[in-house]
């Protein structure tokens, strides 16, 4: 249970750290460590190089900004669930928190690695599925804004290329008159999640639901935004009979299971915590 | 592979050692320092065991790698009570409310307890609170009823169970 050897690079600079990522080969970024060091003691991983981006300080950061809400990639989980900003401009995110492994990891685990690592279990990146986050990728020839829509590549796999790092979330704008919600079933609190869902709802003053924004994790090897069912929502009057057949659609949608949870248990939890995170947001709308 | 000239200060001593990158800090720890306090169960972040504080905030010893912890301050168990002295009250009060049986998820446990004493500053805990932290640190002996009691006797505000 020792990673196997590689050679170590602490770039203090963001400039620094795509230089190495532009030249070296078999290398690996790491960020929290919280997930890539268990692959690296596994030996599932073995990077010939390690560029540990802990010591750039340019990429931790919660920047309140008339587009919304930022997030440096290397911002830690806890100082994020800690954020008064956060809590006020994108509480969804404090909701997922909630669930993200326990404080000893969230202490070291980054937003950026959570969401480049793209576990199917994940809290993060269903949370900028749902938000359709947008995500800064920098690399030694510029910078390209990626929506979380076109980021997974496929199980535990992102789109960046290896000359790329994650440097920014973009969360944007949180509506008015909005709530939001994050619910899980995992076997015990704090365990991998088997199914979760986020869910935002915005209404207008007569109770119309302007947009809905729905994602899962756990149907599919990379989260799933639920746009069909955003649609029924959408410009309808929001209702206990309008959440019920948006949880049965869930209950619906394809899904894949695997040898510890069936496709059919886990088209059921997906239809039960629709449910649950479309009440628990509704609930929640602000004016 | 490649080696790395590092600083540690671990519970307030200042240690400066060659190591390879591939040491993770629970081995430098025990290896290095002689410091086998932090135990390692099972070295791919899940069982709690190694959790040591890093800069003040829990960290597992086994996901960080020693040369990370360069010009970082860590406290172990060791550094929880003296040698010789009394045990830290939440040491003694795990003793009292039997928050232990074999002992090797202990040290974990003390630490994480030590954060969220010094995390709520004063302010009252509850039991979910308390079970939370701990959910961090698996234990096959207990079934955590007595770590949670101790942890309930020690801190502050958290004698009515939530």
């Amino acid at each position: 249970m020792k990673p196997s050897a590689f050679t170590y690079h602490a770039p203090k600079t963001l400039a620094e750290a795509l230089d190495l990522a532009a030249t070296l080969d078999n290398a690996r970024v790491l960020a929290g460590g919280q997930s890539l060091m268990p692959m690296m003691n596994y030996r599932v991983v073995q990077p010939e190089h390690l560029i540990d981006l802990g010591r750039i300080s340019e990429l931790a950061f919660v920047e309140d900004t008339v587009e919304g809400l930022k997030v440096g990639a290397m911002t830690t989980q806890r100082t994020i669930e800690r954020s008064g900003v956060v809590q006020k401009r994108c509480p969804l995110l404090i909701d997922a928190l909630f669930h993200v492994g326990h404080q000893q990891t969230r202490n070291r685990g980054t937003i950026g690695g959570s969401i480049c690592h793209l576990d199917p279990s994940a809290e993060l990146p269903v949370t900028a599925c749902a938000l359709d986050a947008v995500l800064t990728a920098a690399s030694k020839t510029g910078r390209r804004e990626i929506p979380f829509a076109d980021f997974p590549a496929g199980y535990l796999t992102s789109s960046l290329q290896p000359d790329e790092i994650l440097v920014q979330i973009d969360f944007g704008k949180w509506p008015a008159r909005a709530g939001a919600a994050f619910e899980e079933y995992a076997v015990r609190p704090a365990d991998f999640a088997i199914v979760s869902v986020a869910a935002r709802v915005a209404l207008n003053e007569d109770g119309i639901i302007t947009e809905a924004r729905l994602a899962a994790g756990g149907i599919a090897p990379v989260p799933t935004r639920l746009i069909s069912i955003e649609a029924m929502l959408k410009d309808e009057r929001a209702s206990a009979a309008l959440i019920e057949s948006a949880a049965a659609a869930a209950a619906a949608l394809p899904a894949a299971g695997d040898d510890m949870n069936s496709a059919d248990y886990r088209r059921e939890l997906a239809g039960h915590l629709t449910q649950r995170a479309l009440s628990k947001a509704l609930q929640r709308v602000r004016p | 592979m490649s080696t790395h000239d590092i600083s540690i200060t671990v519970n307030g001593k200042m240690h400066k050692r060659n190591v390879d990158s591939r040491l993770h800090l629970a081995d430098f720890l025990r290896q290095e320092l002689g410091l086998t306090g932090t135990h390692i169960g099972c070295e791919h972040g899940v069982c709690g065991a190694c959790t040591v504080l890093v800069d003040g905030a829990t960290a597992r010893a086994c996901l960080m790698l020693a040369v990370q912890a360069d010009g970082r301050r860590i406290e172990t168990i060791e550094g929880v009570a003296a040698a010789d002295g009394p045990l830290h009250p939440i040491q003694a009060a795990l003793s009292r409310h039997h928050g232990l049986q074999c002992g090797y998820c202990t040290p974990g446990v003390v630490m994480t307890l030590l954060e969220l004493q010094r995390e709520c500053g004063g302010e009252p805990v509850t039991e979910a609170d308390i079970r939370r932290a701990l959910s961090g640190n698996l234990c096959r002996c207990t079934g955590y009823q007595g770590m949670v009691d101790a942890a309930l006797e020690i801190l502050p505000g958290a004698h009515t169970k939530a």
